[in-house]
């Protein structure tokens, strides 16, 4: 009996948690998602590509990245090394969110398989949620917003493809526009440390030199270079601070 | 080896899935000891932003497709416009992205694209 009380609310909560495309990050994201959908056909990615890509990776930094990568014939280690760097942020992301929602029985396989839909707006919208929500809903809700956010922005990258590659040239041009000005304005806004500033400001301003330098290489050596300038100049004012 | 050696699907595979899903998997097994505050921590976020900021400058300076062939002021301009825009207007991003394609669209019509 208390079983399937449980089996019910659970269906319950991951119904609740899929409701959270409806929310104005969903709306942000799958904005966002159009985006890119005309950056990776302007970039050369096929549909298929780029609909596989947004499913199995499912970060749209990370996406980025490929998307360059592949556009300018780096390897697929340096693609791979870039890609981590900006992927590591999701280890700490993941290890705060787990002990929120798992039970004592929830097994690993299970984490390890609902992990991959961890992003920054499923993950910032269920952390928020997940206090007014009972222990046994907390996976199900998770699952439910996690899984069907991937699933609708896979969605909308297939079936945006062909009417991104059919638009006037200056739609395209714009739409090719919003990718960029999204991720300027949206790190700026939810940067917490004055260093993310240094890091944004630095990374624009030496990535033209890398590209010159080092044009296979050059998303990693803008990180390197551009991110630990940035962490120096932030660590010494800090420093002086205290 | 690139994308076009090993094909693109197995290119995603290794560098976008792999680079990215490996930190979620460590995130479950006790990342726990990595600290929000760790020095170390706060490099990672430094570097991945800075990695991130390259990415879109390359799309605003090495534009593929439509935008390839068009003047780069016109498009550091649309971005400059916007991004004034977004923080005069105490980050309304709506305000600031809508700013910066409205310019770059004026630009293009313009220059009768």
């Amino acid at each position: 009996m208390t079983d399937m009380l449980a089996e019910r609310s659970r269906s319950y909560w991951f119904v609740q948690g899929m409701k959270g495309l409806f929310s104005l990050p969903g709306f942000i994201l799958m904005s966002a998602f159009v985006g890119f959908t005309a950056l990776a056909f302007q970039s050369g990615l096929t549909r298929g590509e780029a609909t596989f890509l947004t499913f199995f990776v499912w970060a749209l930094p990370s996406q980025m990245i490929v998307v360059g990568a592949i556009s300018s014939g780096m390897g697929v280690l340096a693609a791979f090394l870039a890609v981590s760097l900006a992927s590591i942020r999701m280890t700490p992301m993941v290890a705060a969110l787990v002990p929120e929602i798992r039970e004592k029985k929830t097994s690993s396989a299970l984490l390890i398989f609902l992990s991959h839909f961890v992003a920054i707006t499923a993950w910032v919208y269920t952390l928020k949620k997940v206090q007014d929500i009972p222990r046994e809903g907390r996976l199900a809700f998770f699952a439910g917003l996690g899984i069907t956010l991937t699933l609708v922005n896979t969605a909308i990258v297939f079936s945006l493809y062909g009417v991104v590659s059919q638009l006037p040239p200056i739609a395209a041009g714009t739409l090719y526009f919003l990718t960029p000005m999204y991720f300027v304005m949206s790190i700026w806004e939810s940067a917490r440390q004055p260093v993310i500033y240094w890091a944004l400001a630095l990374g624009i301003i030496v990535a033209p030199a890398s590209h010159y330098v080092a044009p296979q290489i050059d998303m990693l050596v803008t990180g390197l270079v551009a991110g630990t300038f940035a962490y120096v100049i932030d660590r010494s004012r800090r420093r002086r601070a205290s | 080896m690139t994308a076009h050696e090993i094909g693109v699907f197995v290119f995603i595979l290794i560098a976008g899935t792999l680079g990215t899903d490996i930190w979620r998997w460590l995130g479950v097994f006790g990342g726990k000891q990595l600290s929000e505050e760790s020095e170390a921590l706060i490099w990672v976020r430094s570097v991945a932003t800075a990695l991130v900021a390259g990415v879109i400058a390359s799309q605003v300076l090495y534009p593929g497709g439509v935008l390839a062939g068009t003047p780069v002021a016109l498009r550091i301009g649309a971005a400059a416009a916007g991004f004034a825009v977004f923080l005069l207007l105490k980050k309304n991003m709506f305000v600031g992205i809508a700013a910066s394609l409205v310019v770059l669209a004026g630009g293009l019509y313009w220059l009768g694209i």
